[in-house]
């Protein structure tokens, strides 16, 4: 059995960034993650906005973490390399009712910190965004917000935490905990893998209010609040300089107009509280929802350009404001629940916030002489200029293998998701963005597929999609007695079951 | 970085690219194909059945076997130089030259320096989130073409239980395929009150393997969290869904053939004007694009359905880049073209008075007895019977001097395009 300093349970945002602070002191540290990729729950589908300060109340630990974790995201990027750009947040009004909440909204945030905010007229707000739809009647600037790709950024957290000496556990779901004697709990998987540690985090996301029960701590109850979101094409005219916010609601952000980091546009989310932690159906009705509002504040939005809609579950708590502390219930465990929104933003903070939470607990942290910041970045064909396309294909000739054609992606990049650890479709896509355009996956599935199978070893039958259930071909040809026509199955492929003929006949 | 000086890149090796370059280099000029998979061909290679070349060589060809046809007919030319496995990354235009970059695994990235450009990239599937099926997103929806590859090139089943979206001749194609290989296809559903692909795929891809065909009905949501579950299917009455007859379908797969849309990203880098209608460029009546020596043919410009129209209209593409190239043509007068009543698009969307001009054209209504009508700035200049038309099956007619007497410089000489 593997004993560990500490668990840190969910490897979201919260659990990877936790996960990396922790790893830059003499502790063992272990990651466990319940899906067969870390980021692959809340933080996977979400908007990906770096907040800037003004939407939560002064009195809220969220405004606090969400102003300090903005801050530190350039320092990240430069360590990390995860696409992050601060193009600015804006909130546009359209009535004199809505510029009374956006005054609000400004004070909250000179009150917050929030650097750089200010009050914009009409003719200020057009020529910020001139895309903007000409009724707006003022709104608000926050300059120091910004637009991430969540996604990698989980990755690149990881990454770095485990070049430091942190362990990742995927597809360990926490089914029982027991603390023992020793001063420590034991930690089993629904697999039966068991781990132990002395202190744990509960960063589970979605389901930390099941973990809290299984540690024997707090009882609390997490509710999923699903949101839905479209994505446009890189070539669609709605692409903004700011991210657009409406006027806020008093449960909701409102559905905003984001340019993506890659040069993508993303319309969304609604906001609907579910029963089920995995309800991400999308619907018909949303799509109107989200499309009528989007026009609203920018008209060039259409529905032509949609390549994919998708949802995410925000994982809201009672009184919708982080819930960070030492358990009361049960010694050395942390809690870390209802992070949603700004939680990606709130992160970096949230990790160092857990941290200090850590130490006033007890737990000693001594720094790790050798503990090094930065990852290898991995360059990306899309972002090179010819000459340095050239000289990265003599170093590397997997940089001239075009696997995705829409996002242009390389088998060199391919091939570095691979290697850290990324062998489900899903894991590559976000990594590589393999799939993520236009086409969706019809040109290169099947390459990478083939990549796949090559650079692990597995057949096409164990390749899936997100881990699972979720293969993608499982039989080839000649497997499957043929139905209909007398004894057709009779001459079928030698490795057809009886079971299959059986049906066949 | 390699250099290449050449008259003429021709950008895919596809049935369109292929006919181009064929038709340069038969008239003297210097051209590079330049493709990305390892062999030419393009989306033929894939399409093993047979039914191509009916009207092009008077024989019914595979998909594979029309491809080498032409890949011979190329070998014959000396001005031709394949690169193959090679990607074009970027294009632009100088003053008097234009650049293609593109980049292969063994020679880096080659700079063409060229005179002229023939887009011919082909087009792409339209996929889930172009027709927004509602529901989770498990695995086990491919797009059809993608089944097709699976199956054709790679020997793969996608799935045993299907259900597929879309009655386009992919997706027919498609069932018929699955059957064959073990696959229990259980319905084919079409969006629309008529099938949206030709008549002879519903004979032969459907009704022989008794595979229903659920016209005016809708996917209406996806079931199914790791792997698709279920669909379920919503018929379309009086133009509305009527969720109260929504019915299930246990599947395990769902294959989608539901319409191409031509692939313009290099078009897109060079600035070519695209038209919303077809998805693909604005041309002129020598396929020319907005970009002077840049032309377009195939499926890039429009959807064809028949590889036969896409090599005429390749050929005749790769003529009129030869006249470029001679420094020919650039002053011939030009008159629009526009579609008039029950008309999609007509290509190209101008003419030259002064010789023969081929159209091909798309109608939005299915009708027996139909007939086609040409107006030149409202007086009838033609009229052409067609026994049945529907928007699946594509028009074609021509214009030439005789039909175009009336031309006057000072007039505006539209030419309107109409079915009735």
């Amino acid at each position: 059995m593997e004993n560990y300093d500490v668990a840190v349970v969910g490897a979201g945002v919260t659990g990877a960034a936790v996960t990396r602070r922790l790893s830059a002191y003499r502790l063992s540290v272990v990651l466990l993650e319940r899906e067969c990729d870390v980021s692959f729950g809340v933080s996977k589908a979400n908007s990906g906005i770096i907040h800037a300060g003004f939407h939560h109340s002064p009195s809220t630990l969220k405004a606090r973490l969400e102003v300090r974790g903005n801050l530190m995201y350039d320092a990240l990027q430069s360590e990390l390399h995860f696409p992050f750009r601060r193009c600015g947040i804006i909130v546009a009004a359209f009535s004199v009712e809505e510029m009374k909440i956006v005054e609000r909204l400004y004070a909250q945030g000179i009150e917050n910190g929030a650097i750089g905010i200010e009050l914009c007229s009409r003719a200020r707000m057009i020529s910020l965004e001139p895309k903007l739809n000409p009724d707006v009647v003022g709104g608000l600037h926050a300059p120091s917000g910004g637009i991430v790709e969540p996604y990698r950024f989980v990755f690149s957290l990881v990454e770095s935490a485990l070049k430091n000496g942190a362990a990742l556990k995927t597809e360990f779901e926490v089914v029982e905990a027991k603390h023992e004697k020793g001063s420590f709990y034991r930690i089993r998987s629904r697999s039966g893998e068991e781990v132990t540690a002395r202190w744990v985090v509960n960063a589970a996301g979605l389901h930390a209010d099941e973990v809290s029960r299984i540690f024997g701590a707090e009882e609390y109850r997490i509710v999923p609040r699903k949101g839905e979101e479209f994505l446009m094409e890189r070539n669609a005219m709605c692409y903004t300089n700011k991210v657009v916010f409406p006027v806020p609601s008093p449960n909701s952000k409102g559905m905003l107009v984001i340019p993506t980091v890659e040069g993508t546009t993303m319309v969304g989310p609604t906001a609907v509280e579910v029963e089920d932690k995995e309800d991400l159906r999308t619907t018909e009705e949303n799509f109107e929802k989200v499309f009528y509002s989007a026009r609203r504040l920018i008209p060039a939005v259409s529905e032509r350009d949609i390549i994919t809609s998708f949802a995410g579950l925000r994982p809201t708590l009672e009184g919708d404001d982080f819930y960070i502390d030492l358990s009361k219930e049960t010694p050395r465990f942390v809690q870390a629940a209802g992070i949603q929104s700004p939680g990606l933003t709130a992160a970096p903070a949230v990790a160092e916030y857990i941290k200090d939470l850590l130490k006033k607990g007890g737990l000693e942290l001594i720094e790790k002489p050798g503990y090094d910041p930065e990852i290898p970045e991995v360059k990306r064909l899309r972002e090179l200029s010819m000459f340095e396309v050239d000289e990265l294909i003599g170093k590397d000739p997997d940089y001239g293998e075009i696997v995705c054609r829409c996002e242009s992606v390389s088998e060199a990049e391919i091939k570095a998701a691979i290697r850290r650890g990324h062998t489900t479709l899903d894991g590559i896509k976000f990594y590589t963005r393999a799939g993520m355009g236009r086409c969706q996956g019809g040109f290169c599935t099947y390459k990478t597929l083939k990549i796949l199978a090559r650079e692990t070893g597995k057949p096409w039958s164990e390749v899936t999609r997100r881990g699972g259930g979720s293969y993608i071909t499982r039989k080839q040809i000649g497997d499957f007695a043929v139905h209909s026509i007398g004894s057709a199955s009779e001459s079928a492929g030698k490795t057809a079951s009886k079971k299959q003929r059986g049906t066949a006949q | 970085m390699t250099e290449r000086i050449v008259d003429a890149v021709v950008v895919g090796g596809g049935s369109a690219g292929l006919a181009a370059a064929a038709e340069i280099a038969r008239r003297g000029y210097q051209v590079a194909v330049v493709e990305r998979e390892l062999s030419l061909g393009g989306i033929l290679n894939q399409c093993i059945h047979n039914g191509f070349g009916l009207h092009y060589f008077k024989e019914e060809l595979t998909g594979p076997e029309y491809a080498q046809r032409f890949i011979e007919l190329t070998r014959e030319e000396d001005g031709i130089e394949f690169h193959l496995d090679t990607a074009v990354l970027e294009a632009e235009e100088n003053a008097d030259h234009k650049i293609v970059y593109a980049i292969s695994k063994h020679h880096g990235v080659t700079k063409f320096i060229c005179n002229a450009i023939v887009l011919a990239m082909g087009c792409r599937e339209r996929n889930r989130g172009n027709i927004g099926i509602p529901g989770t997103r498990p695995s086990g929806i491919f797009t059809a073409g993608l089944a097709q590859r699976l199956v054709n090139i790679d020997g793969y089943i996608p799935g045993r239980e299907v259900v597929i979206v879309g009655s386009g001749d992919i997706g027919l194609i498609m069932a018929r395929r699955m059957s064959w290989i073990g696959a229990k296809v259980h319905a084919v559903v079409e969006i629309q009150p008529y099938p949206s692909g030709l008549t002879r795929n519903i004979a032969q891809c459907l009704n022989d393997f008794d595979i229903p065909l659920y016209l005016s009905h809708v996917v209406s949501e996806i079931h199914g969290k790791d792997r698709v579950e279920a669909v379920s299917i919503t018929p379309i009455e009086d133009h509305h869904p009527d969720p109260a007859k929504t019915f299930r379908i246990p599947c395990d797969t769902l294959l989608l053939s539901v319409g191409l849309v031509p692939d313009n990203e290099v078009a897109n880098k060079l600035g070519v004007e695209i038209n919303p209608e077809t998805n693909g460029a604005y041309v002129d009546a020598r396929l020319m694009t907005n970009r002077p020596g840049v032309f377009v043919c195939g499926n890039v410009l429009h959807v064809h359905d028949l590889v036969d129209f896409v090599t005429e209209e390749s050929t005749r593409c790769g003529g009129f880049v030869s006249d470029y190239l001679a420094g020919g043509g650039r002053d011939e007068a030009q008159y629009r073209v526009s579609p008039g009543a029950n008309v999609k698009y007509v290509l190209p969307n101008f003419y030259a008075p002064g010789r023969e001009n081929i159209f091909y054209l798309r109608p939005m209504i299915v009708k027996n007895r139909a007939e086609l009508l040409v107006t030149l700035d409202g007086e009838q200049i033609m009229k052409k019977r067609f026994p049945h038309v529907q928007p699946s099956e594509m028009m074609s007619f021509r214009l030439g001097p005789a039909n175009l007497r009336g031309v006057r410089p000072e007039l505006a000489n539209v030419v309107e395009v109409s079915v009735g």
